[in-house]
């Protein structure tokens, strides 16, 4: 089953979405900041980072340039959470790299839905 | 799928105390006019953090307040907006406000909408844009196209891939709305040996059958935007029908309620015990994953031993007498061990008291007109929960007292010389199995004959006596003692220090003050570490074992004839390097048939409580322990000279010695 490296210095939001991925049946790996989850991303290779943008230590933008800037991750979907309010976010990440984005607030089933939209 | 948000809450209500926390704190270190970007980031992190999560839990009330904090903080952090010293007071209430309104939630009672809609109209007017903060409902009606179909020329530029995303994918999605039929262009694919693998040169027409509106296929390709060519025409020509768009919405409806602008909302000095009063009646406690780790650690160490005294004691012969001592030797370590950890599961530190007495002494300074800088040390020093919660009310009252009585005014500081800004120092450190808080200030320190000339007012003293400055400062600990000439609603009528020090030795702790006129104060607590176990001296009374609390001990000796004295209508004294110690026989006390009488046949243990020595005859000393707590107040009743009680290693009760109650009984 594919592997999922959830970021969020928010433990609770970190909870939900790695109870909903784990409840669908992939591996999920979870960091609390962007330094965190580079620091993982480097020993062991996911097929898929989501991440909160605003985040202590390094962004989620940031994490998702350091990313993209490893042969490993060339490739690699890379979501980020980000509130509406964040269209300059959403530019911002793109050009950092980020494949899309997932608008907060969303439930479980719109996470499992986006996630599965990418993974297939 | 149906996941229960609700498993989440907790989790969530933790975390945002503890944002609203990091956010106080951040906001009452911020600079006025000239704001460190880190901290600013840190308190909007805060915010952001909050309103996510509570619109992700469906707390929109919450999700719709932060966001107006939040909208600030942005603009704070991005250089439009300075920050004010009103900005940091509304948002400080709003802080306050939050807490509340996570309390409301918590215990299921309404949140007061008043109080909200009051504070959320300060922020909008700080923000210049009433009305528009709480996010126009996005119920705006999106023309859809009714038809068979869309047209879709998907032109991606080369580095589509490069962002993760896949084609493939979309098509995927795109199969998902209807019938999709995609005819590949591949006018743009180089020779092989041009070709960079990496890139994408092939571009799709695509026709896509069925019901979707324009706005969903234009949501297919979302991501994509700016990273392609994208057009999509309907198949045929489309009738236009309204239809709206369930977009996710942080507001909620908003708050109607007529505000009341009468209604003052007072921010009370007690705010944080509010606070405190949300936290207590949730008896839960964060652990660090390294403690439990421990804990688990030493468990895994306790089955081992006792997997290796099972074999051992399987076929046991008294050739392997010395494999079970080894063996009962490491059960011993491993017991020990095991108790050190699971104590310290219930240790904090001392921060989740300290961190509430910036935000105090902000808002009292404020209120008195005084200038106060606080410092904090010590703030990771660790200390048991329970101790922890109960000592917050007498450091509350302490501190109070010390900005009260203790800093001057700021125009009396500069006429002595002082600098305006008065300090105030927590300090939390260990010594010996205690720890120690220390509240120290700058102040105008103690004036020895106003608290003389009140004692004498209030018949404390008789008029003539000569007291020591020790004595003197313990004046200060009577009950309705209070020197402040204006009876302030700070610090109260003085109903307080009384109270302080015995909230403080029912936690078998003692507090202690030294000062010094015009240069300052400092109060000292002594609290024992945990409440549940104790270090203990056994000693013995005939057949009676005791326990004598390790904290009290100075020392032990067997006295020599000469140096006991019989002082007339005082009793027996003994002699210790010069010094006479009143001494007190147990075995008399207590009415214990013992046969050691005369003190040079038993052992004296010297014991200081309440600044006071006193020398206590016992039979013998037994051995130094580590003693669980029991109360014996709850188990028989309440004993005089007796404080509570524990289970020795073989079963029998053991009474442990309240020895300042003993001191008291001999006096009489």
């Amino acid at each position: 089953m594919a592997s999922i490296l959830a970021v969020d210095d928010s433990t609770s939001m970190r909870q939900m979405v790695s109870f909903t991925l784990k409840g669908a049946g992939y591996e999920v790996v979870e960091a609390v900041d962007g330094q965190d989850a580079l620091n993982i991303a480097k020993t062991k290779k996911v097929n898929l980072v989501i991440t909160d943008v605003n985040m202590p230590n390094m962004d989620g933008i940031s994490l998702i340039k350091a990313l993209r800037a490893l042969p490993d991750y060339k490739f690699t979907p890379m979501l980020m959470l980000t509130t509406e309010s964040g269209e300059t976010k959403k530019a911002e990440g793109k050009a950092a790299g980020a494949t899309g984005w997932l608008v907060k607030p969303f439930n479980p089933d719109q996470l499992l839905l986006t996630i599965k939209k990418v993974l297939g | 799928m149906a996941i229960d948000l609700a498993q989440f809450h907790q989790t969530f209500f933790d975390e945002s105390l503890e944002g609203l926390d990091a956010m106080e704190s951040g906001l009452l270190n911020l600079d006025v006019g000239a704001a460190d970007v880190d901290a600013i980031n840190t308190i909007f992190r805060a915010a952001h953090s909050i309103k996510g999560g509570s619109a992700t839990f469906g707390f929109n009330d919450i999700a719709k307040f932060t966001h107006v904090m939040e909208t600030l903080l942005d603009e704070t952090r991005s250089g439009k907006r300075n920050v004010t010293q009103q900005a940091v007071d509304i948002l400080l209430e709003s802080v306050d406000c939050l807490r509340e309104m996570f309390a409301a939630i918590h215990h299921k009672a309404d949140v007061n909408a008043a109080r909200v809609a009051l504070l959320q109209g300060k922020l909008d007017a700080l923000l210049g844009s009433t009305g528009v903060s709480g996010q126009a409902a996005n119920d705006g009606t999106q023309a859809a196209a009714q038809n068979a179909g869309w047209k879709i020329a998907f032109r991606p530029l080369s580095h589509l891939l490069c962002n993760g995303n896949d084609p493939v994918r979309l098509f995927r999605e795109l199969q998902s709305l209807g019938g999709v039929d995609a005819v590949a262009d591949m006018d743009n694919l180089p020779s092989f040996e041009e070709l960079q693998p990496e890139n994408c040169y092939l571009a799709w027409d695509i026709t896509l059958t069925g019901m979707a509106n324009e706005a969903e296929v234009a949501d297919v390709f979302a991501w994509v935007e700016g990273d392609c060519e994208l057009t999509i025409t309907p198949l045929e020509a489309a009738t236009v029908e309204k239809s709206s768009m369930p977009l996710p919405i942080v507001s909620a409806a908003p708050a109607s309620e007529t505000i009341d602008n009468n209604t003052q909302f007072e921010r009370r000095v007690a705010t944080t015990d509010r606070r405190t009063g949300a936290a207590t009646d949730n008896a839960s406690i964060r652990v660090s994953i390294d403690k439990v780790d421990t804990l688990v650690n030493m468990v895994g160490e306790l089955v081992i031993t006792q997997s290796m005294l099972k074999q051992l004691g399987e076929d046991f012969d008294m050739g392997r007498i010395h494999k079970l001592r080894d063996g009962l030797l490491q059960l011993e370590r491993n017991t020990h061990e095991l108790q050190e950890s699971v104590m310290r599961i219930r240790m904090l530190p001392m921060s989740f008291v300290f961190n509430r007495f910036p935000r105090m002494v902000h808002d009292l300074s404020q209120k008195l007109g005084k200038k106060v800088e606080i410092k904090m040390l010590g703030e990771q020093t660790e200390l048991d929960k329970t101790v922890m919660e109960k000592i917050g009310d007498p450091l509350v009252h302490l501190i109070r007292n010390s900005l009260d009585h203790g800093i001057e005014m700021p125009e009396m500081r500069r006429a002595v010389g002082k600098p305006e800004t008065g300090t105030l120092k927590l300090n939390a450190y260990h010594k010996g199995g205690n720890i120690i808080i220390e509240i120290s200030d700058d102040g105008a320190g103690i004036n020895k004959q106003k608290v003389l000339k009140r004692a004498i007012e209030r018949g404390l003293v008789k008029v003539g006596e000569t007291l020591s400055d020790e004595k003197i400062y313990e004046l200060i600990f009577m009950p309705g003692f209070s020197t402040a000439e204006v009876v302030s609603d700070v610090s109260g009528r003085g109903v307080g220090m009384d109270v302080v020090q015995r909230n403080i030795k029912a936690l078998g702790g003692a507090v202690e003050i030294n000062a010094k006129e015009g240069i300052g104060t400092i109060i000292s607590i002594r609290l024992p570490l945990t409440l549940a176990i104790l270090d203990g001296m056994s000693i013995a009374v005939a057949n009676d074992i005791f326990i004598i609390p390790m904290t009290f001990i100075v020392e032990s000796l067997q006295p020599e004839k000469r140096d006991i004295k019989t002082v007339a209508d005082k009793g027996r004294v003994v002699q210790v390097r010069g010094e006479y110690l009143p001494l007190i026989a147990l075995y008399q006390l207590f009415g214990i048939a013992s046969q050691v009488i005369e003190p040079d046949k038993g052992i004296l243990v010297l014991l200081e409580a309440e600044g006071k020595k006193v020398a206590l005859l016992v039979d013998a000393l037994v051995g130094q322990y580590q003693v669980v707590l029991k109360s014996l107040e709850s188990n028989y009743r309440k004993t005089e000279g007796i404080d509570q009680a524990t289970i020795m290693g073989d079963g029998r009760v053991a009474l442990i010695l309240d020895i300042t109650s003993l001191v008291r009984m001999s006096k009489r």
